[in-house]
């Protein structure tokens, strides 16, 4: 069944919006990221023009991780107060996400810096968590212990605050920085930030993964939120149609993630997130070191 | 004798003997929520207060969509990865066109005749400010063209105007479903020799209506009220299916 979207001006398959939709929310719900690094390539893909796809992730978004926090909510697995933290840097990242956005726009080549962002972090993050999960399921077979609660220069910064449900004790510098620093990358990728929040608060505040999907989560819904907001009243690219359609898809997907996330092993779940942001890293770097089919593109005039 | 004199004397006077009377199988086309493309069926008659004259007519129909400015970058390879460098401004090009005509165009249409009228798809895009630093900016252009063509936003329909008895024409345009709103300039030109005879211009007005039509001004209009709507619909579908999926598991 065809759709004609309003804001987008283009007419695609309902279903096929469905389907996309439902995919992209069991991975969310599974590993706790929004999946719009995922979604965003896709609708690219199948035609949405890339200013409407990138503000309408952002609401589509929204829905998904609502509806995995309240799943996260029930079983305890959200830090409100570390999310509440994080949430603070995030939004001050994403503000001055945006003038840097801008200010690339200005100077040209934005689109090459956005997928040069992607393949650098996502290289950097999926390396690292596949290489550590590995080690991780390695250690669990031969029975070693995993070394937990290093101490390092993290525990000497003031401000020091207790995080209940994580179980620490730190100071409120670091999550405010892991903030700022995703809000920033999330404004100018358009994406939540999920996966490079997970990680982050696995390696960098040493969160147990238990608590990380549902935090994360949480922070997710309030920083999109705000893009939506954002795209909405300035770039007019919000195609609710096109989100109704995906977020439909996306919240049972999220529900039915969050059911498969709890059956498996905190290793398990890394290092097959470790795999898809590695593959999708990998297909965005192929596409810029093969040659296109077709070297030349139509844009909007303007723009440089 | 006397019937080819007058009728020598039509051709050569620039008098309009010969006018085009149209019928358009619509002339609104109504983009709703499962729009799905529509067929533009384009008929007509000629008009004569003279007698057919020898050479044989032709006939040309040409719809165009609203008219934009566009930017067509190209990638070149810079340091191992493809990145866009070159840039040509284009001043105008129609989001839609398409000609239909009752033989290849250049018999048709002199090239006179076409650069006066504007029909044939490269004519019908302008393009004049060229960077100084693009030397093929033609090829440009042909890029806009060749990805528009690919994209059944751009046709070329040789042949595909049906003539009969030199008076009654009839040709079905189809109208893709990405489709954008506007004015679509409807023109038709009637030519013998690649001359122009006579011509007709109408429009076909292609509307967004309904929901699409309400969600698009609201965006418009009310950018904060539209946003904080999308936010609800967002809100209210995350809980509603949490919410099911609660009552699924208990049951």
């Amino acid at each position: 069944m065809q759709i004609y979207l309003p804001i987008a001006e283009v007419s695609v398959n309902a279903f096929l919006l469905l389907g996309l939709g439902g995919l992209v929310g069991v991975l969310s719900g599974m590993f706790g990221v929004g999946g719009g690094f995922l979604m965003t390539p896709l609708l690219f893909f199948i035609g949405i023009p890339p200013a409407v796809a990138v503000a309408t992730e952002a609401n589509q978004i929204v829905a998904s991780s609502f509806s995995g926090v309240l799943a996260h909510l029930r079983r305890k697995t959200v830090d409100l107060r570390m999310g509440t933290v994080l949430l603070i840097g995030g939004l001050i990242g994403a503000a001055l996400g945006v003038v840097v956005f801008n200010y690339l726009k200005s100077l040209g080549q934005v689109d090459l810096l956005v997928k040069l962002c992607y393949v650098v972090f996502l290289g950097i993050i999926g390396g690292m968590m596949f290489f550590e999960s590995l080690r991780a399921i390695r250690n669990t077979r031969t029975g070693k212990a995993p070394k937990r609660k290093k101490h390092n220069w993290v525990h000497g910064l003031p401000f020091k605050m207790r995080f209940r449900t994580s179980g620490l004790y730190i100071s409120v510098i670091p999550p405010i920085l892991v903030g700022v620093a995703v809000g920033i990358l999330a404004a100018i990728m358009g994406v939540g930030g999920g996966f490079i929040m997970v990680p982050a608060m696995i390696y960098l505040l040493g969160m147990p993964t238990k608590v990380v999907v549902g935090t994360s989560l949480f922070q997710i819904i309030f920083v999109t939120a705000f893009t939506t907001m954002l795209h909405a009243t300035t770039n007019y690219t919000v195609d609710v149609a096109l989100a109704v359609l995906l977020l439909v898809g996306g919240v049972i997907g999220a529900q039915v993630g969050t059911q498969i996330g709890t059956k498996m092993k905190a290793e398990q779940l890394r290092i097959l997130l470790a795999l898809m942001v590695l593959a999708v890293c990998f297909k965005l770097a192929l596409d810029l070191l093969i040659q296109p089919s077709e070297l030349y593109s139509i844009g909007a005039a303007g723009g440089h | 004798m006397l019937r080819l004199a007058v009728a020598l004397i039509c051709l050569a006077l620039p008098l309009k003997a010969e006018e085009v009377v149209l019928g358009l199988s619509s002339d609104k086309v109504r983009i709703t929520a499962t729009f799905e493309g529509s067929d533009i069926l384009v008929f007509g008659a000629v008009k004569r207060e003279v007698a057919i004259p020898e050479e044989p007519l032709d006939v040309i129909v040409a719809i165009s969509g609203p008219s934009k400015p566009l930017t067509v970058r190209r990638k070149e390879r810079k340091l191992g990865i493809w990145v866009n460098t070159d840039a040509v401004e284009i001043d105008r090009a129609p989001s839609f066109y398409a000609v239909a005509t009752t033989g290849p165009l250049d018999e048709v249409l002199t090239n006179v005749e076409d650069l006066r009228h504007k029909i044939s798809i490269p004519r019908a895009i302008r393009s004049v400010g060229a960077p100084g630093s693009v030397e093929d900016a033609q090829k440009f252009t042909d890029a806009l063209i060749r990805i528009r063509k690919a994209n059944n936003a751009y046709q070329m329909l040789e042949g595909a105007v049906a003539l009969d008895e030199q008076t009654l024409f009839r040709t079905a345009i189809e109208l893709p479903a990405n489709l954008t709103e506007g004015d679509y300039r409807t023109r038709i030109l009637l030519t013998r020799q690649g001359r122009l005879v006579s011509d007709f211009e109408t429009v076909i007005d292609v509307r967004k209506v309904g929901l699409e039509r309400w969600l698009f001004t609201l965006s418009r209009e009310q950018p904060m009220l539209y946003g904080l709507m999308s936010l609800a619909i967002a809100i209210a579908a995350g809980w509603g299916a949490s919410a099911a999926f609660r009552v699924l598991r208990q049951n």
